[in-house]
């Protein structure tokens, strides 16, 4: 088949004040007619920059191509003049991007950002642009195109906003669409729906797809070939099942040691840490037994939020965040809560501790009822129980050395004394294995995953029971997010302690779990042990759910008509609005569904 | 491949970068010398040229440079240089401590609202407004006209009637920051209010709150003058707003007697916009990458 595009031996330079920096190098490829190829690699890689080079969209001043060319169809876009580019954007090449929240304009209606584009385009009326828009929007599955064609941005969902990406970047039939980790912000259901559309249309147009991503489980889902980066270069080009079946350099092979795959723990009882390639093979992988003794008791968990209108501020809805949900953890033990944004995961791990308050329901922690303390006590309690967050970059005061950061629990609760702080924060950065040489450093100065080793030392500092860990590792890299995963579950053995994991990977959560919860709309729908949910999933969100996971090996693909997910309800509720308590059928020990209506 | 063993570059704490920056910056360094040239010619200069600013030295309206005046003599016969050197002690001193008055009020009341929000918030952030509609020169004249024309007076007035874009800019900041979770896990590791409200989120917020104190000292200055040129000053002590108010009569036939302590507050309040400029551009990490 003939070459569309290839890129010869491309180089392309960062200025910055350090000086001049490469951050793709002698980079060598090529996308054949209608053919996905997959660029995959970690953060930083360069696998972006390569796309905007192909768009010549580098900003300007900032990034450079400093030698090798990108032919097109045979054109060398060099030599091209900044209006026939323009030419070519959009109408030959055209690109969606990772943020659908931003990227569409919010003050134009759908309909009119569409049929822009085409008229742009191909000369045609306003008239038969907005009929070809309508068609557009159609073609990429948006119930009632004719009528949600006047819509605003931000009356369309997160998934609905990325299919009008998709049809703004189809509607002049380009050659090839770059699509720049295109599902990365969205829920694993919309994501898995927007992965089969692309599919579905690339095979209806022969559009070629350049497809940047970090995730090898969207890349098995997409990819003809695959090329991977590390830093800067091309390690592996191959077609998919070659890297997949026989990946031959040493970062691919990590790459895919560190992706927990949906499955691959069925045969296993317990949790145990993921086998990395590279680590000193003498740690043995021992299973996590954990206790059987209740560590907390949640009964009757219900958290609502006020809505406030009218002149006078009063609550005029509620947003019914938790509604009557009940769990147990295990000393030592793991349980995950699942779900898509939104299901109240989060609020479930802010109301154990009060970060937000509770509107009624039993929170028991060793024997001793939470939501009844007074403010004093209460604190007092949260030492026993802490949190480490998703966003590693927010969660770090950044003004603060990593010293301060790691003692402020210590010198708020005073229990330790100045003369062996500095010993007992020396052995906390040992446990989450950072040089104690890092102590004096500020937060910029790190990587995301040594970041969020500082939050988890931070958790430790006060020798809590239980750590919340609130989508502790959904931010990282991938090979990141396996170290610190492991160190997560060697931290569980060596200290015994529990962890509610709230996550919505259901990879990770099955590599990590003995209990799991799954959430949907503020009600815990299926709560029982891990291989039991997994193997054996009763209620039917849960069974979608696991059907919408991609599975990073390429044999295992979804199809479009697999995936018919619903639109969520609101969860906001008229103050008359009186819920129906949970019910639950145990189908098999220890294994509950709920049998109750959840919106589902 | 363990991630640690990538980074090694040497620590640079924060405070020291802002500095670097800032004074990477040529216009930034022009105006913080011309600020402390002229901080050290108000406290220092009257020892190098003794005249009093209130003797009447010489004949009335000598123009500059005839008789040995290098800026002439106003319309009672004193000595202008001398009246510029003595003026900017005031000057300096009021527009500092106003500006720090109206801190100290603005991140008051901003921080409380911003942080606990509801009730607390509505009550201050409309007192905030009150004062933002108020016309400020006119407020502050009743309040230097009330409690008579002392320094520390003309002091306060300033700064009771400049804190609310203070108040704006802390309040608005305190709601991006208690988002974050680093907040949240200040909190949930056991900071109570007070710890979270002035060493968590104040520190982050500082930035904006500098540059617009540091803006605000150039607005003090301009506001005393005129006070000062509408008889509104303490009349012990000579200030530039002063010397122009008590010239105005004679802006035609002695235009120097104006112009010379005009040019002295125009220079000043350029020299402290130049440095707002460059705290703004130091302390805002976007700009600070280019």
């Amino acid at each position: 088949m003939e070459d569309l595009v290839s890129i010869n031996n491309l180089n392309i330079e960062a200025r910055t004040r350090a000086g001049t920096l490469k951050v793709v190098n002698d980079l060598s490829f090529t996308i054949k007619k209608s053919e996905t190829l997959c660029v995959v690699g970690e953060s930083g890689c360069g696998k972006s920059v390569t796309a905007l080079s192909l768009m010549s969209l580098l900003p300007e001043g900032i990034l450079k191509v400093s030698s090798g060319d990108i032919l097109f169809d045979n054109t060398n876009l060099a030599q091209l003049s900044e209006a026939e580019l323009e030419g070519i954007r959009g109408n030959d090449i055209s690109m969606i991007f990772q943020e659908p929240m931003t990227s569409l304009n919010p003050l134009f209606t759908v309909g009119e950002q569409v049929s822009e584009v085409i008229r742009r385009h191909k000369n045609l009326n306003k008239e038969k642009a907005w009929v070809s828009a309508v068609e557009l929007l159609d073609a990429v599955k948006i119930p009632n195109p004719d009528k949600r064609a006047f819509d605003y941005p931000f009356q369309l969902s997160g998934g609905q906003r990325q299919r009008v990406m998709i049809a703004i970047a189809l509607a002049c039939q380009p050659k090839i669409l770059i699509a720049d980790e295109p599902t990365t912000a969205l829920d694993v259901t919309i994501q898995a729906e927007i992965l089969a559309l692309i599919n579905m249309l690339k095979q209806e147009t022969g559009t070629a797809v350049m497809f940047i991503t970090h995730d090898m489980a969207v890349v098995a889902q997409m990819a003809d070939r695959v090329v991977v980066m590390h830093p800067g270069k091309k390690v592996e080009e191959g077609t998919v099942h070659e890297i997949f079946n026989n990946p031959q350099h040493e970062y691919t092979r990590s790459l895919l040691a560190a992706v927990p795959k949906l499955g691959e723990m069925a045969s296993k009882k317990y949790p145990e840490p993921m086998r990395l390639v590279g680590e000193k093979k003498a740690k043995a992988l021992k299973p996590i037994v954990g206790t059987n003794e209740p560590l907390l008791k949640v009964n009757n968990l219900v958290t609502r939020y006020p809505v406030k209108g009218g002149v006078f501020r009063r609550t005029v809805a509620r947003v019914h965040a938790v509604e009557d949900v009940s769990f147990t953890i295990m000393k030592g033990k793991t349980l995950s809560l699942v779900g898509e944004s939104g299901c109240g995961k989060s609020t479930v791990g802010r109301s154990l501790i009060r970060l937000v308050e509770p509107t009624s329901g039993d929170v028991n922690l060793d024997g001793q009822n939470i939501l009844s303390l007074n403010p004093k006590d209460m604190r007092e309690a949260r030492s026993n129980i802490q949190m480490v967050f998703q966003d590693p970059f927010s969660s770090l005061n950044p003004q603060r050395p990593l010293f301060d950061q790691v003692a402020e629990p210590l010198r708020n609760y005073g229990t330790v004394k100045r003369e062996v702080l500095q010993d007992k924060i020396g052995d906390l950065f040992d446990r989450v294995k950072l040089p104690r040489s890092f102590m004096q450093r500020y937060p910029h100065q790190l990587s995301g995953g040594q970041r969020q080793r500082i939050a988890i030392a931070r958790a430790l500092a006060l020798n809590p029971k239980l750590i919340i860990a609130d989508e502790a590792v959904s931010a990282l890299d991938v090979s990141v997010q396996a170290q610190v995963l492991n160190l997560m579950m060697e931290l569980q053995v060596d200290l015994g302690l529990s962890f509610l994991f709230i996550s919505h990977d259901m990879a990770v959560v099955e590599r990590v779990s003995h209990d799991v919860g799954v959430m949907y709309l503020g009600r815990l729908v299926e709560i029982g042990p891990r291989p039991s949910i997994f193997r054996n999933p009763q209620h039917p969100y849960t069974q979608d759910l696991l059907k919408a996971v991609p599975i990073a090996d390429p044999d295992k693909r979804k199809l479009e008509r697999d995936l018919n997910f619903k639109p969520l309800p609101s969860p906001i509720h008229h103050l008359t609005h009186d819920p129906t308590p949970s019910e639950y059928k145990e189908v098999a020990k220890d294994h509950y569904v709920l049998t109750t209506d959840c919106g589902y | 491949m363990l991630e640690n063993e990538e980074i090694e570059e040497p620590t640079i704490k924060p405070v020291k970068e802002i500095f670097q920056t800032f004074f990477k910056s040529y216009s930034a360094v022009t105006g913080l010398i011309i600020l402390i040239g002229i901080a050290v010619m108000g406290f220092i200069g009257p020892l190098f040229y003794p005249t009093d600013p209130f003797d009447m030295v010489w004949m009335p309206f000598s123009p500059p440079g005839a008789d040995g005046f290098l800026l002439g003599t106003d319309y009672l016969g004193r000595d202008i240089l001398s009246q510029i050197i003595n003026g900017a002690r005031v000057s300096i001193a009021i527009g500092f401590s106003a500006a720090l008055v109206s801190c100290f009020i603005g991140v008051g009341i901003g921080s409380f609202a911003g942080f606990y929000g509801g009730w607390v918030e509505e009550t201050l952030m409309r007192i905030t407004e009150f004062f933002q509609v108020l016309p400020t020169l006119l407020f502050a004249m009743v309040i230097v006209a009330l409690f008579g024309s002392s320094v520390l007076s003309i002091t306060l007035a300033i700064g009771a009637v400049s804190w609310a874009s203070v108040a704006r800019i802390t309040r608005s900041e305190f709601l991006r920051i208690k988002e974050l979770d680093f907040v949240l896990a200040s909190r949930s590791s056991g900071s109570n209010n007070m710890a979270l409200i002035f060493r968590v989120i104040l520190p982050n917020a500082a930035a904006p709150i500098i540059v617009q104190s540091a803006l605000l000292v150039g607005a003090a200055i301009t506001f005393e003058a005129g006070l000062a040129f509408l008889g509104l000053s303490d009349p012990n002590v000579i200030s530039w707003g002063q010397v122009i108010g008590s010239n105005r009569v004679y802006i035609l036939d002695a235009t120097y007697t104006v112009t010379f302590p005009g040019v002295a507050i125009f220079i000043t309040v350029l020299a402290i916009s130049l440095v707002g400029d460059g705290l703004n551009d130091a302390l805002n990490p976007k700009l600070r990458s280019r």
